[in-house]
């Protein structure tokens, strides 16, 4: 099985040099032939990625340690769940899920393409292919998971502990399908670079593309972060880690595509920028996976040390980016620009809201890389974290909060701002007067935190306005007002539910760090401690046993106002005795939107016990926050006008050029 | 205006918006940047107190000691000089002695490194890169048994 998925991997990379040159020539030539090559090519070169995914993945289940990966990575004991998540827990197998995923985009092109012109269609998959060549050959090359150990050792290396956790399960993949979304993107900007044309089915394609692709990257980011923020027991939710960073460039770069990629579609506007937004955001994705799998920063994610696989995804980096920006430079001026519009309308809007993401996404860039250059080029190491970021990335991104409520309600051409200001009246109203209250009823609350709540009542509100605004709450009787709200288009509702989203995260985040309070102390068995109102008793320290660790787990119970105990918390340390490694199980109670973070320390001499607790009110917002905005990307992607095959008009006048073009 | 008096002015004002952005980051990174340091660099180098740094070395062997509650105290050394670090929380679960880490902190008036964050990112053959580097040049460094 282990040889066949091998096998299978080197089939898929002849597949992707097919299907990188034949459709290429094809168009040149205009050969339908040649051209319809791509499709099945493309369908099969994932079919046989499937398989290789699969081989690794019974490898693992199955414990096979005659295979180097998975004798490095699982361990005979380890639960099953964690021994298939262990297939991309590490640096082969993910890099095979990448691959899996980057073909998986690739069929989806071919089978659901069939509405688009054959030599836009042909030159997509063959950039498709190029990437998927380029990465299955840095897979053989330097990172092949196949690899057999003879003579087979007995027991396996075991999982890093920190990955034994569902958000392994989860993480990886929603993020892949992020980043390698945005290939697709990528994939269609570079066609039409070599067509030199683009057409209204272009932007109709790519919009769903960056909806689907920046859906499942703000599902990874935001899993992500929770993940972090049980499994580390620092109740942190961002570190600005270069490695978040990695994965939060394309996401700011993503969310400035989707918002060109909507002005391109409507008014057929900014088509240069949003074919050079899509490269730079598949770009950022790349750099990320550079950052990430070549082993140049020191973090837990950076499992892979060895300088060959770094300089190969440089070359990689450079080859695509490099090439991809050659072809802009020569070919963008052949396209031709869109319609005009006024600075103060909806495309004036998202056009400021481009340059805020655009330059948001520089700062992080900068922040994230200079370190790195520092050391390259000087003796000296700095660090650049949480202080950086906070007085560059926040400055930008409050005006932009800000300014959300206001772009969807002007129109587009030529829009009124005082207009729109009138409709957001009462949001306004309302986001003052919480901002007010904050102020001068909350005990503890700095100017900062009350504008901040503030801001993201604005940004609440703002959303539910734009959808009053749109089915005429106010000015028409209710019955007419529900059938006009139904009747909205579903991408309406998925502007405001992203927005919604954003000021839920908002929320979240200033609840979380100017009102969390915490604390730090040993504790006897049966001490209480008291934080927030919320009261605490230890009830003591037990031993247990796991399948592949032990653990002292601290008890405790919630106080109530009766003096009995109302829920139970407790947190462990766990011990993984195969790599000699500790770790921190902490411990969550959630009340509402808020928790109750608890995190176990180092015993002392006496009993007693290091116990670090914190009170995040509003913290669940964060990444519910994240769920709303996904929800709102789905929501934009049922909408009919972008429902691939979805019967209409445009579909017939489509396939009545591409048949007129036949010879 | 005309239409390229408008299209002049909205570009002027975008390069405006991004120096303005530069010039913050630029003013962040020379403000905000932590620079690294091992015990034998601080006697050539010229800190106030309470200048944010990263101290990076090996925990000595027997110097953790537990003080009131949760506050503990260590040396971190590079086998030249050694500085008394003080650190109020909970030691990640690498903590060793004997074992890399970096603290990030400023000093106070008695000369004690007071730390408010300890990084420990090391299983049994890897230390923090930064320590690792410096350590591999001050030759104090062993590399790990090759398996």
């Amino acid at each position: 099985m282990v040889e066949t998925g091998h096998f299978a991997l080197v089939l898929a990379f002849a597949l992707s040099l097919v299907q990188t040159i034949v459709p290429l020539f094809g168009a040149r030539l205009n050969n339908q032939r040649l051209m319809a090559v791509g499709g099945p090519v493309a369908v099969s070169g994932f079919a046989l990625t499937a398989l290789s995914f699969v081989a690794l993945a019974s490898a693992y289940a199955s414990s096979d340690f005659s295979v180097a990966s998975v004798w490095e990575n699982s361990h005979s004991l380890q639960p099953l769940i964690y021994k298939i998540t262990g297939t991309w827990g590490n640096h082969e197998g993910s890099m095979l899920l990448w691959v899996l995923i980057l073909t998986f985009f690739g069929s989806l092109v071919a089978a659901f393409g069939s509405n688009l012109p054959a030599t836009l269609r042909a030159n997509v998959l063959a950039v498709q292919g190029a990437i998927g060549a380029a990465f299955f050959l840095f897979i053989l090359a330097t990172s092949n998971p196949f690899t057999r150990l003879n003579p087979a050792p007995i027991e396996g290396r075991d999982l890093n502990p920190i990955l034994q956790d569902l958000g392994l399960a989860v993480h990886p993949p929603l993020l892949y399908l992020g980043y390698v979304g945005f290939s697709i993107c990528f994939s269609f900007s570079v066609a039409a670079l070599i067509e030199g044309r683009i057409d209204a089915s272009w932007a109709r394609w790519v919009r769903p593309w960056t909806l689907v692709a920046w859906m499942f990257l703000t599902g990874g980011i935001a899993m992500g972060s929770y993940w972090a923020y049980y499994e580390l027991g620092w109740g942190g939710f961002w570190f600005w880690d270069p490695v978040e960073n990695a994965s939060f460039m394309p996401w700011l770069a993503g969310t400035a595509l989707l918002h060109s990629a909507i002005v391109m579609e409507k008014r057929s506007a900014l088509k240069i920028w949003t074919l050079l937004l899509a490269i730079l955001t598949f770009s950022l994705s790349l750099l990320g996976t550079f950052l990430v799998r070549s082993g140049v920063l020191t973090s837990v994610h950076a499992f892979a040390t060895d300088p060959t696989r770094g300089i190969f995804i440089l070359c990689i980096l450079t080859l695509f980016i490099g090439g991809s920006l050659a072809l802009f430079a020569l070919r963008a001026s052949r396209l031709t620009a869109g319609g005009l519009f006024h600075p103060i309308s909806r495309e004036g809007a998202l056009v400021l809201n481009n340059l805020f993401l655009t330059t948001a996404t520089a700062t992080v860039f900068v922040g994230t890389l200079y370190p790195l250059a520092v050391e390259a080029f000087s003796a000296d190491k700095i660090s650049v974290g949480a202080p950086f970021f906070n007085l560059t990335f926040g400055p930008l991104m409050v005006p932009l909060l800000v300014m959300v409520p206001f772009g969807p309600l002007l129109a587009w051409k030529r829009g009124d701002v005082f207009a729109a200001a009138q409709r957001l009246m009462v949001a306004f109203a309302a986001a003052l007067l919480v901002t007010l209250v904050t102020a001068l009823f909350i005990d503890g609350a700095s100017v900062f935190a009350a504008l901040g709540v503030g801001l993201a009542v604005w940004l609440i509100l703002g959303a539910l306005t734009d959808l009053a605004v749109k089915s005429g709450f106010g000015n028409v009787a209710t019955g007419i007002m529900v059938r006009r709200l139904l009747g909205l288009p579903r991408s309406v509702f998925g502007t405001a539910f992203a927005h919604l989203g954003l000021g839920l995260t908002t929320l979240g985040i200033v609840g979380t760090l100017c009102f969390g309070t915490e604390k730090i102390l040993s504790m006897h068995a049966g001490e209480t401690v008291e934080l927030s109102g919320h009261t605490l008793r230890f009830v003591g320290l037990y031993p247990a046993q796991g399948p592949n660790y032990s653990e002292d787990r601290g008890r405790f119970e919630l106080i109530g106002a009766s003096g009995s105990a109302i829920g139970e918390m407790s947190s462990a340390k766990r011990f993984y005795p195969v790599r000699q490694m500790t770790t921190t199980e902490s411990g969550i109670k959630t009340l509402w939107f808020s928790q109750l973070y608890l995190s176990l320390g180092d015993e002392g001499k006496d009993g007693s016990v290091v116990v670090r607790l914190w009170w995040k009110p509003l913290v669940t917002l964060i990444w519910g926050g994240g769920l709303v905005m996904m929800a709102g990307a789905a929501m934009s992607l049922m909408d009919r006008r972008l429902r691939v095959g979805a019967p209409s008009r445009r579909r017939r006048q489509a396939s009545a050029v591409t048949s007129a073009g036949l010879p | 205006m005309t239409r390229k008096q408008k299209r002049l002015s909205v570009i002027a004002g975008g390069l405006a918006f991004l120096g303005a952005a530069t010039g913050l980051t630029f003013y962040a990174l020379g403000q905000k940047a932590s620079y690294f340091y091992m015990p034998a660099d601080l006697t050539t180098a010229s800190l106030q107190p309470g200048q944010r740094i990263r101290l990076g070395g090996l925990v000595e062997k027997g110097t953790v000691e537990r003080g009131q509650g949760a506050t503990v105290a260590f040396s971190v050394t590079d086998n030249q000089k050694d500085v008394k670090v003080s650190y109020t929380g909970i030691l990640p679960d690498l903590f060793r002695e004997g074992q890399g880490v970096i603290t990030e902190g400023s000093f106070d008036a008695n000369g004690v490194f007071v730390a408010d964050s300890v990084l420990a990112k090391h299983d049994e053959n890897y230390m923090p890169k930064d320590v690792a580097d410096r350590l591999k040049a001050e030759g104090v460094w062993e590399e790990s048994k090759s398996e």
